[in-house]
């Protein structure tokens, strides 16, 4: 296995706060990857880093060998090809349809015919669990879950070879957010995904996650889940051992 | 997407190698066409495939099941590729078909259903109009039933965004029109020997019209815009709902405020485009026609009647008033989309300049009227 996505000494400061500080990650590929971290602890930051979206101030980005920090915008656009990423609020076009939001990125790149490019936003959108039906439905007119769903649909669009999640299952109900993490697995396994998530919900990383990298003090410890349950820093013990995490690992137990 | 059909009596190999990908999922048409319809038993050798994702499986996929449609075998070697197993799981179940936004109507029709669909907008806008005036009149009567409803602090805000902060460029261009004026004006009235009526013209033009008219144009477009577009984005982001879920009415704490802000800020703003446009006709008659800065100030005093400069200025809050009240109206109904939000803007500034002008030729009239 090798890093499919690797990030060397990331160092992110907003005037004089300082977010990351030296910040390492690696992910391998095939992997479902968990960033968790406190409120503020820069996890959005670094989504936006890895990205390409944000320049660090200093460190490297690789995504699947090719760098990503200092490069101009046209070096870029081989490598967000090989992304998705669905926001945490969607970031859905609210001018365009499911299936419109769905084709815009492959229309944008690969030139098709028309009734091709519908049938593979159809399957995508059918893949996520939505109903063909929907598909002529915008944005307005859908529920939170099925917003996500979209998200998840257009972020699959170009068949990458890694998916970023921003807080996937954030206001969902219980049982929609344990469908959402089912249909994430599924789809990690059916289309061979790496998948890089930022989380809040335990369920979800005890559910989804190989591996969990936590932000605490600018910097990244990552880890098998049992290995940074029996890390000994404070605010880990505190996340992964207060009594939301007892709940949540309960409940994994029982079920298998 | 490569592949090649070769027969092998009673059953076809079709070999299929290169790169399957979205990058080149539209390049060749993968049409079944070639593959013989007569052969009963169809073997895909999949062994030479350098790269397949989920589209490019979506093509072979096609293949198949066109093939399986027509009533033939097939098989795979060395085995079927995961991605299509993946991809008859997802399309399992009810066959569904995509929803229409509606049926396609010819042209005629089409124009029908235009006109018809213009005219209940038209109804629908004119309603929202009377409701917004009948809400807004409610509200400006609640603050003067209880002066704690008057939000000041937002109120002055407005005025400063209004009003303070337009005032370079309501001065420029009062200032240039005023020179504008002069000029031509100069130019006509030589032919006559009558130079020194210039002062009369500029005066007489600027206060009573093009000073107030100018000022409410721009203002408009600074801010009917401003207007909708914050309340817009306010809407698309539930920000309305919050207000209205925490017991706040969002006319008394959006609207009213606005309105409030530009009736007082557009007088001011034309007081101050009168002086400029004064300034400029001052400096004009000084460059063109030789009169002395004391002659012109003499001269702009002959010129002007009691009311010339109030039936100006009289004409500003009523603008306000307008401006704000389409801008406010405009963003309150953007409901969905960010689409909605530019189309409502445009509208904003489009109709409150188009009000604007026409109060202002009712004004016109009524002054007439009046002999004033």
């Amino acid at each position: 296995m090798s890093a499919i996505i690797e990030a060397r000494g990331i160092v992110n400061r907003f005037g004089r706060q300082v977010v990351h500080d030296g910040l390492d990650l690696e992910v391998e590929a095939g992997e479902v990857f968990g960033i968790v971290g406190g409120s503020g602890s820069g996890k959005s930051v670094l989504l936006r880093t890895l990205l390409g979206l944000q320049k660090p101030v200093s460190g490297s980005v690789r995504i699947e060998g090719a760098a990503v920090t200092g490069q101009p915008e046209r070096e870029l656009l081989a490598v967000k090809r090989r992304y998705g990423v669905m926001f945490q609020r969607g970031a859905l076009f609210t001018a365009l349809s499911v299936a419109q939001n769905v084709e815009l990125p492959i229309r944008e790149h690969y030139p098709m015919p028309d009734d091709l490019l519908r049938d593979l936003a159809l399957l995508r959108i059918r893949m996520v669990g939505l109903a063909p039906g929907d598909a002529a439905k915008y944005p307005a007119q859908l529920s939170g879950g099925m917003t996500k769903r979209t998200a998840l649909a257009r972020a699959l669009a170009l068949d990458p070879a890694i998916l970023f999640l921003d807080e996937p299952t954030s206001g969902l109900d219980p049982i929609s957010a344990a469908a959402f993490d089912d249909l994430v697995l599924d789809l990690q396994r059916g289309l061979s995904l790496t998948v890089v998530m930022i989380t809040h919900d335990l369920d979800t990383i005890f559910r989804v996650c190989n591996r969990v990298g936590v932000i605490v003090d600018g910097r990244m410890i990552s880890g098998t889940l049992e290995e940074i349950m029996n890390n000994g820093h404070p605010w880990i013990r505190d996340y992964f051992h207060g009594e939301r995490s007892r709940a949540s690992q309960g409940g994994v137990k029982s079920d298998g | 997407m490569p592949f090649e059909v070769r027969d092998e009596g009673g059953r076809s190999r079709v070999r299929v190698h290169g790169r399957w990908t979205v990058a080149e999922a539209g390049s060749v048409d993968a049409s079944p066409r070639e593959i013989p319809p007569g052969s009963q038993s169809l073997v895909f050798d999949a062994s030479a495939i350098e790269a397949l994702d989920l589209s490019g499986a979506w093509r072979l996929w096609e293949l198949e099941s066109g093939h399986k449609a027509g009533g033939g075998r097939v098989s795979w070697t060395p085995s079927r590729p995961g991605l299509l197993a993946f991809i008859d799981e997802t399309m399992a179940g009810e066959p569904g078909t995509p929803g229409h936004a509606g049926p396609a109507r010819g042209a005629f029709a089409g124009a029908l259903q235009g006109v018809g669909q213009a005219a209940a907008r038209t109804r629908e806008g004119t309603l929202d109009l009377l409701g917004f005036i009948g809400v807004i009149t409610a509200g400006v009567g609640r603050i003067f039933g209880s002066l704690k409803r008057l939000r000041l602090p937002s109120v002055v805000r407005h005025v400063y965004e209004t009003g303070v902060s337009a005032v370079p460029i309501v001065s420029l261009i009062a200032f240039l029109i005023a020179v504008i004026v002069a000029y031509i004006g100069a130019q006509q009235l030589r032919k006559f020997g009558g130079e020194i009526f210039v002062v009369d013209l500029v005066t007489v033009s600027v206060l009573r019209e093009l000073g107030v008219l100018l000022t409410a144009i721009i203002v408009a477009g600074r801010s009917g815009s401003a207007f909708a577009a914050e309340i817009g984005a306010m809407k698309l982001n539930d920000e309305v709902d919050a207000l209205r879920a925490m017991g706040m009415d969002p006319v008394e704490v959006l609207v009213l405020p606005r309105i409030l802000g530009l009736v007082i800020a557009l007088p001011v703003l034309t007081v101050v485009a009168d002086a400029m446009g004064l300034a400029g006709g001052a400096i004009l008659s000084w460059y063109l026609v030789d009169i002395p800065l004391g002659q012109y100030v003499d001269r702009v005093q002959g010129a002007i009647a009691d009311t010339t400069f109030w039936v100006g200025i009289v004409k500003a809050p009523v603008f306000a008033v307008l401006i704000a009240m389409v801008g406010t109206l405009r963003g309150m109904q953007v409901r969905t989309s960010s689409r909605e939000l530019g189309r409502l803007t445009t509208t904003a500034v489009v109709q409150s300049i188009f009000l604007v002008i026409l109060a202002d030729a009712v004004f016109a009239v009524i002054f007439m009227e009046l002999d004033i």
